[in-house]
């Protein structure tokens, strides 16, 4: 598929040169724009009466027509401008000829203003529009969204930026929306269908023969077993480079989107991650990142070096560039099969080096759940099988979008040189690497092993171990007794042993960049929470998926064999446990509602809308169901949600409560 | 760990009746905890206290079998050589040589820290030392769900700048959670309080299909080939087609083979009833139907399909005549990737008999086997097309009724065709 690509990229090219622009051939890939730089400006909405128009259109990506949904005319769609306090009319009129409807990601509005057909309300039919009207009750940066079928690929997304009602406790000099996404050729309909009967079908960064005998990825003993359990260990993001192109504001890497500054200024970026399916991790070399809010809400100010965005998260943060030159914003897909890229410059038509991708990580057996540093006399097995796989370096053949073109090859050498350094001093000097408490001395002990050495495999393919006290007889893959609520059946590959909270990890593949990278530890609120109260129970949802079925499921069950919602009275808090049962990462997002993130900070958790879930991780959340209604619940990867990672949550008054 | 537990519990004032402190926190990880003390006493005791541990999990909430309630100690000794050095931003400053005050010194030094992890109570781990850990205010550990063996959210002190912030309250997130229960789920749809019922009702029954309900189809030829083979050059397909959802399908299965001279030698057709009855397996019921060799024959089918250990595509199945003769396949192949698109396929195939059936010319036992190997080259994962070699040999009383026709019970072809799905 990337091959029609870049054949079609080259004839582009070569009418390209025909017409006048000879002048790129002496020029560096990553300075090959098809514009001087796109510094325009997204389109802007503002005001308490706002119409909005969804139709079909195409848009230009990286000098390529695409069909796509858009609003008002652009994808995507026009920013919509608020400030806390006011009444906003939304018309939404709909053009498409089919249903249609919008989400108002992360704002608190009535529910039958929530925008989710089947749930709060009919949808909008086709040729017809709805009036939304709601009060702006919040500030910060959310988004907007179709909740209709797969439109949201097709780029039915914009943001929402709602300035505070008094001084913004975040002063800058200036500001941009980075709308972040990612776009195919392929219709969404066909995306779907394709994973569902081919599994792993936009992967072209396997494990491979030749992989194997160039010394690369995990060694043959560690194929051998996670062949054994069916488990495909780059199995990291589903649908991804291969189908897409990623977009900042809706251009291509090729287009270079600018963003412009004056050096000196403190520059506010409001990071959204409006993608179906993907997962970035976010850098702008050479910058300080000072995150000052996640998903809207303000937090204590944390300087990083990159950030892991997931799907439907937004961050906002404060940069500095003190020098005249430019600087490229990284989004790199999760899979490293191909990034967003924009510019940050001092004036229009610059451009910096575009670093390389990185190496795609390797799933380990945390992402499964098992957390093997916790056995005893097995330390090191993870290394083997994750860190130690990574030093070997990724898989010669994986490709790559067309993106990566633009990369210079030896900017990503710093990094991977950096990491690779990092291993020999020993522990302190890896961030992340300890995941819970190896010791340096183990770590080299780990290293030294290789394989998994000591770990009974023959137990893991379901049968009965001993009743010795931690073999690897009691880490089945799926032992149901591990999470009795989760409905036994073919939609559940695995039940994670051995869930570990990982909200102290930043994100798979980003263990050992030689940097700092934000984990959800790091975010504080930046003022106490609104209710403090202890919960008053507690609750477990189980995120269940066979990755060879694409089948997905809370508990088990998909959303389209149970509509009972998972119920709550108004005013309870309650406690949530997010388990995640899969070896994939899931951004989980609640309607109506944010929940405060239990991760050591009392009553300054942080508060939020979305939640990646890490591999085999866990993640617990307290929330108050204090918005009456009936409200979506889902995985906010698209067609995770589409194959029915989702549920409806009520919350209902006390006494109406049957 | 017991001798350290002890020094707890007799510094600690609240200690003694905690049954919802027992309760809430187990589960959690002691060497973790004996992070102000600095590392030596940390470590030691915890791997001492593994049997007396043990021998105290019996009163378990749930049941759990043995194994399982080793765990958390198995846990406390993966954290035995943890590097507390590398914990920024923990404040250490109140701490003393002495354990026993040093240790709680500093645990009041955190106020507000917290090992979140599942509510529900679960594996009864270090209770005793959880005693003293009732006199860090505010230090709430909920047990982990499945009583684990590691601290929760360990890892993530290392790096939680905020430990010592202030502002930081016993509350909100610190506190642990009740067990209240959870209410009854609601008889009505809220959204038909605003809309009409009946539209909303259709907009949900449309959100519910769309959200995992959907069938799906493929057809997929495995073999479309042209076999070159000495004297009497042939083709061979093998594929199959199913329609449905995630659990149930019907599916239709087709293989044969010919020579360009002679035409169809054997052509089969099975229409299938499929049944998802795991994560990797389905299982299949049906009829097949052959239409050559004449005579034709009529069969009642059982079989699976589906991804064995070690990833090999597996697909075995009993076929019951309508003469009553019973016959069974099994089938098998491996995709050994290559690069990420050149794909090497070695595939077996053994067709077996519980008779002799003459008049199909098979004996009993092994009838015929084939090995193949196929390298394929993926141009899209849809279209790849292959060569190969494929080696079929008759065995037994088939072989003698092949020779019997004048033909040659085993055959060697070269291959070349597409493996295609739509």
């Amino acid at each position: 598929m990337s091959r029609i690509i870049d054949r079609r990229q080259m004839l582009r090219g070569a009418a390209l040169a025909g017409g006048g622009l000879a002048l790129s051939a002496y020029m560096p890939a990553w300075a090959q724009t098809n514009s001087a730089g796109l510094t325009t400006p997204l389109p802007t909405v503002t005001g308490n009466d706002i119409t909005l128009r969804i139709a079909r259109q195409t848009m230009m990506i990286d000098g390529r027509a695409s069909r796509a949904i858009g609003i008002n005319g652009t994808v995507p769609a026009p920013l919509i401008r608020l400030r806390e306090g006011q009444n906003v009319r939304l018309h939404v009129i709909n053009d498409l000829d089919e249903d249609s409807s919008i989400h108002w990601h992360g704002l608190l509005v009535p529910p039958q203003f929530d925008g989710v057909p089947g749930i709060s309300f009919p949808g909008i039919k086709a040729r017809s529009s709805f009036l939304y009207e709601f009060p702006i009750k919040q500030n910060g940066t959310y988004w907007y969204h179709s909740h209709s079928g797969l439109q949201e690929q097709l780029g039915h997304y914009g943001p929402i930026v709602i300035d505070p009602a008094s001084t913004d406790p975040v002063q800058s000099d200036r500001e941009h929306v980075i709308v972040l996404s990612d776009h195919s050729q392929l219709s969404p309909e066909a995306i779907y269908r394709d994973m569902k009967v081919d599994p792993g079908h936009f992967n072209y960064q396997r494990q491979t023969l030749a992989g194997l005998l160039s010394g690369k990825d995990q060694r043959s003993k560690d194929r051998i077993d996670w062949g054994k359990m069916r488990m495909d260990p780059t199995d990291i993001s589903d649908a991804t480079g291969p189908a897409y192109t990623y977009l900042v504001n809706g251009h291509g890497p090729r287009d270079n989107w600018t963003a412009l500054f004056t050096p000196g200024q403190r520059v506010r970026l409001r990071v959204i991650n409006a993608s179906s399916m993907t997962t970035f991790n976010v850098r702008i070399p050479g910058l300080k990142l000072t995150i000052v809010q996640a998903d809207g809400q303000n937090v204590m100010p944390v300087e990083v070096d990159e950030f892991q965005i997931g799907v439907a998260e937004t961050y906002d943060a404060i940069v500095t560039p003190s020098d005249d030159r430019a600087y490229t914003l990284v989004g790199e897909a999760i899979d490293r099969s191909g990034l967003a890229r924009a510019t940050l410059a001092p004036r229009a038509g610059m451009a910096a080096e575009v670093p390389a991708l990185r190496p795609r990580p390797l799933a380990t057996m945390e992402d499964m759940g098992m957390d093997m540093s916790a056995m005893g006399g097995m330390e090191g097995m993870d290394m083997s099988n994750g860190d130690m796989s990574k030093m070997r370096g990724a898989d010669s053949t994986a490709e790559k979008n067309p993106s990566a073109k633009l990369t210079t090859p030896g900017a990503g050498m710093a990094a991977g040189a950096m990491a690779m350094s990092g291993m020999t001093p020993g522990g302190s000097a890896m961030p992340g690497m300890d995941h819970t408490g190896m010791s340096p001395g183990a770590m080299a002990s780990g290293g030294s092993a290789g394989g998994m050495a000591g770990m009974d495999h023959s137990a893991m393919g379901g049968h009965q171990g001993g009743t010795g006290a931690m073999d690897m007889g009691s880490m089945k893959m799926r032992d149901f007794s591990k999470a009795p609520q989760v409905k036994k059946g073919p939609g559940v590959q695995t039940i994670s042993p051995m869930p570990m909270d990982r909200t102290g990890e930043p994100g798979q593949g980003l263990e050992n960049v030689g940097h700092k990278v934000l984990v959800y530890r790091d975010l504080m609120a930046l003022t106490r929470n609104p209710d403090v109260r202890a919960p008053e129970r507690s609750l477990d949802i189980h995120l269940t998926g066979n990755m060879e079925r694409f089948m997905w499921s809370f508990d088990g069950v998909k959303m389209s064999d149970k509509m009972e919602p998972i119920p709550f009275l108004e005013g309870e808090r309650v406690r949530i446990n997010l388990i995640n049962d899969s070896m994939m990462g899931h951004p989980i997002h609640i309607h109506g509602h944010f929940f405060e993130l239990v991760t050591g900070h009392g009553d300054h958790a942080p508060r939020k809308h979305t939640v990646i879930v890490q591999p085999g991780g866990k993640v617990t959340w307290d929330f108050t169901a204090d918005a009456v209604g009936d409200w979506a619940f889902h995985c906010h990867l698209l067609y995770h949600m589409h194959a029915g990672m989702m549920r409806t949550v009520s919350v209902r008054p006390r006494g109406e409560a049957v | 760990m017991t001798r350290f537990a002890s020094i707890f519990a007799a510094t600690a004032m609240l200690s003694i009746t905690a049954p919802v402190a027992a309760q809430s926190m187990q589960g959690m990880n002691m060497p973790g905890m004996s992070m102000p003390a600095k590392k030596k006493p940390a470590a030691k005791p915890a791997a001492k206290a593994k049997r007396p541990a043990k021998a105290r999990l019996s009163p378990a909430k749930r049941k759990m079998p043995a194994k399982h309630s080793a765990a958390p100690m198995a846990g406390m000794k993966g954290m035995e050589g943890m590097d507390h050095s590398s914990m920024p931003g923990m404040d250490m400053s109140g701490s003393s040589p002495q354990p026993a005050q040093g240790a709680h010194q500093d645990m009041q030094s955190m106020p507000g820290m917290q090992m979140p992890a599942n509510g529900q109570p679960a594996a009864q781990g270090a209770q005793q030392p959880m005693a003293g850990m009732q006199s860090m205010p505010g230090m709430t550990m909920p047990a982990d769900q499945h009583g684990s063996q590691v601290m929760p959210g360990m890892s993530g002190m290392a790096t939680m700048p905020g430990m010592t912030m202030p502002g930081m309250q016993q509350t909100g997130t610190a506190l642990a959670a009740g067990n209240a229960p959870a209410p009854a789920p609601p008889m009505d749809h809220y959204a038909d309080r605003q809309f009409a019922p009946a539209e909303m009702a259709k907009a949900r029954h449309d959100m519910m299909v769309d959200s995992g309900g959907k069938p799906f189809s493929q057809v997929l030829f495995n073999l479309a080939e042209y076999q070159a083979r000495q004297g009497r050059d042939g083709y061979r397909w093998d594929g199959e087609a199913w329609f449905g959802g995630d659990i149930n399908r019907v599916w239709l299965k087709s293989e044969g083979e010919g020579g360009f001279r002679e035409g169809v030698e054997s052509a089969e057709v099975q229409a299938l009833y499929s049944r998802a009855v795991g994560p990797y397996f389905n299982l299949q019921a049906g009829v097949r139907h052959d239409f050559q060799p004449s005579p034709n024959r009529t069969y009642a089918t059982v079989g699976f399909e589906g991804l064995s250990p070690y990833m090999f595509e597996v697909e075995g199945a009993l076929f019951l005549s309508t003469k009553g003769d019973l016959l069974g396949r099994l089938e098998g192949y491996y995709d050994q990737r290559i690069t990420q698109r050149l794909i090497l396929q070695p595939r077996v195939e053994l067709n077996l008999a519980a008779q002799d059936v003459p008049e199909n010319r098979l004996g009993a036992g092994l009838t015929d086997a084939e090995i193949g190997l196929r390298l394929r080259y993926e141009l899209r994962r849809q279209f790849a097309p292959y060569v190969g070699v494929s080696y079929v040999a008759q065995t037994g009383r088939t072989a003698d009724f092949t020779r019997a026709e004048g033909k040659d019970p085993s055959t060697t072809s070269f291959v070349a065709g597409v493996r295609i799905w739509f």
